[in-house]
């Protein structure tokens, strides 16, 4: 029964229910190839709704993850144009990603102003600068060489290339959180900073790093996107930002910090990706999929709330709190 | 032995001159001034009486929610659903208009439905206490999800006559509806905030909530009153704005809850809580609305803008404390 009270395996039965459901009218859903597809389009979610965890661990919100996600896949694309090789723009989108992620965290650490103003003037920053640097151009399919439209969709094993890369950032992850003094550190400072410092941990330098893992992933999310979709310009992910928040609330990584799983944030994501995936197929507008989010963002904070007492890995907080 | 010598201490610490002349809205005041003067030399369209009566509906619908919103952010609260009230809103409206509403049941169903809107966030977050942001950024895509559901890619348009006074009216000159409005409901929220027993103990909560809690203030009751504040200024907005185009998309108002948010910070009120006037966000309101007008007097493009909103947002907060050394 212990099992079912955790959040991560009630998610799992709530995904696997979604997707016997669809199933019973639409068997083809569940098909290898099917499934395979959902978990290969839920990829970008995936990947920044990891990041986004680890920034709201530590107490913040990233709100820019979108704008940055679209800049460094613009400047992916137009290195692409100037006829950079493959690997180098792969290492200078995760660079200014990174970069970008460092500008949000330096800004909190150093001027200490609260993240969600920070992340929220940056959002319109960087997308306003993609227009800056194209005025409003787009890249398209034709302007981009084929070994770099190639990459992310490369079948590797039976899964292509940006499902790999998915599956070794959740590995990754999974192993800096749990097995590194770095991830300690970052449930420490979202669980308690004042207790963080007399422990001896930097608590905006930890922040600004989580903001860099953020930042590094939404710019190699941006690559992968523009890759994928042959196409690049000003808007691409706009308010993408709203469903990486959602899939991390959806997942149980609670917002005042502390608590919460790479394992919940995937699950949170995937369960928003299969939704999305589901509603055509069952023959529902897309249209449905704004108000299905904010609807699934509310219940999960609710149900957060209500959990919040037995949830999460909470350290370095006061035993009856965390108990 | 001698005495200590005894110390004296002035009625005032300031004198009420200096401190008025050292406070953020006299920065704000030198601010405008500035901005105004530019403008008028950048460009000989400026100083134009109608010109400039056009240049408020740059910020009148905006500003109308920021007085609720600074009340809120002075409680150490944020509403970002604001926007999408405001879709949700207009889209309400152009329901009622298509089943044959006339004016007045569509004012009344506009300023409901923005009610219904902060209610909502305001029992989630007051009612069950939870946190304010990600309630907001849920109720946030919830709202404008529901207009998306009934209107997909199409628009609502055809608003019947007399509707149009509201977003295109004059009441006197070149003094607009809208403009009025503005200032009518500055004056309301400068006493509600600065003048009852409802201010004080919203400053209070902001300052700090547990210690209003224990001298006798209804804080849950404050924060869900200051919900639906803004819920019911978001359907104004929403009507105002409606009435102005004279259609409803469902992207309508797209990006708002930043601009309002940084007007309010921009007017000097502590994102954290606690301190800020409504003198201030009407001072701002002014100074984006006159940078706005002078930018597309310049023909720069509306994305350019919002880099500098952007900025102006991080730059407003991060200079002061630059300048004290944090």
């Amino acid at each position: 029964m212990s099992i079912l009270k955790q959040r991560e395996a009630l998610l799992a039965l709530a995904i696997l229910l979604l997707i016997g459901l669809v199933a019973t009218r639409f068997p083809a859903f569940v098909a290898p190839g099917s499934l395979v597809n959902v978990f290969n389009d839920t990829s970008p979610l995936i990947l920044l709704a990891i990041g986004q965890m680890i920034v709201i661990l530590t107490k913040c919100i990233d709100l820019s993850v979108a704008a940055n996600l679209a800049l460094c896949g613009m400047v992916a694309a137009l290195m692409n144009g100037a006829g950079v090789p493959l690997p180098l723009i792969l290492v200078a989108a995760i660079a200014l990603g990174a970069a970008l992620g460092a500008v949000n965290g330096l800004l909190v650490w150093k001027l200490g102003i609260p993240s969600i103003v920070v992340t929220l003037g940056t959002m319109t920053i960087y997308r306003g600068v993609i227009f800056l640097m194209t005025n409003g151009a787009w890249v398209n399919a034709h302007q981009m060489t084929d070994d770099f439209k190639a990459l992310p969709r490369a079948v590797i094993l039976g899964l292509p290339v940006m499902s790999w890369v998915t599956l070794a950032a959740i590995a990754l992850f999974t192993v800096l959180l749990t097995r590194t003094p770095l991830g300690r550190s970052f449930y420490a400072v979202g669980g308690n900073p004042h207790a963080a410092v007399y422990t001896g941990i930097n608590v905006g330098r930890t922040q600004c790093l989580a903001f860099m893992i953020s930042g590094g992933l939404a710019g190699l999310t941006g690559y992968l996107w523009v890759a994928r979709y042959a196409v690049a310009y000003v808007d691409i992910a706009d308010g993408f930002e709203l469903s990486v928040v959602a899939a991390c609330v959806i997942g149980g990584v609670a917002i005042a910090g502390g608590a919460g799983s790479i394992a919940g944030a995937v699950l949170g994501a995937l369960f928003l990706g299969v939704i999305n995936n589901a509603l055509p197929v069952v023959g529902i507008s897309p249209f449905w999929q704004m108000a299905i989010s904010g609807s699934a963002i509310v219940v999960a904070v609710c149900f957060n709330a209500a959990q919040s007492r037995t949830s999460g890995r909470i350290i370095l907080k006061p035993q009856e709190v965390a108990r | 032995m001698t005495a200590p010598a005894t110390r004296i201490i002035p009625d005032r610490l300031q004198s009420p001159l200096s401190r008025a002349l050292r406070s953020w809205e006299a920065v704000l005041v030198i601010v405008a001034i500035a901005v105004f003067v530019t403008n008028a030399f950048a460009s000989p369209y400026f100083l134009n009486a109608w010109n400039l009566s056009d240049a408020t509906f740059n910020f009148t619908e905006k500003a109308m929610i920021a007085f609720a919103m600074a009340m809120l952010i002075i409680a150490g609260e944020i509403d970002l659903s604001v926007a999408s009230i405001i879709a949700l809103v207009s889209t309400a409206m152009g329901l009622a208009m298509q089943a044959g509403a006339g004016v007045p049941l569509l004012v009344v169903i506009g300023l409901g439905t923005g009610l219904l809107c902060g209610a909502i966030n305001g029992f989630l977050v007051a009612g069950m206490g939870l946190p304010s942001i990600v309630v907001t950024i849920g109720t946030m895509s919830l709202f404008r999800g529901i207009s998306y559901i009934v209107l997909g890619d199409q628009a609502f348009t055809g608003y019947p006559d007399g509707f149009d006074y509201f977003g295109q009216g004059y009441v006197w000159w070149v003094f607009s509806f809208e403009l009025v409005l503005f200032a009518v409901m500055a004056v309301v929220f400068w006493a509600l905030l600065h003048c009852t027993n409802f201010g004080r103990a919203v400053y209070a909560i902001g300052n700090n909530a547990t210690a209003a809690q224990f001298s006798g203030i209804r804080v849950a009751r404050v924060r869900f009153i200051l919900f639906l504040l803004t819920g019911l200024t978001s359907g104004i907005a929403a009507i105002c704005l409606t009435s102005r185009l004279g259609s409803t998309r469902p992207s309508i108002a797209t990006g708002f809850e930043l601009e309002v948010v940084t007007m309010v910070v921009l007017g000097g009120v502590s994102i954290l809580g606690g301190s800020g006037s409504i003198l201030g966000v009407v001072l701002a309101a002014f100074i984006m609305g006159m940078v706005t007008f002078g930018f597309g007097l310049l023909n720069v493009p509306g994305i350019v803008m919002s880099i500098f909103l952007g900025l102006l947002l991080i730059g407003v907060i991060a200079v002061p404390r630059l300048l004290r050394g944090k």
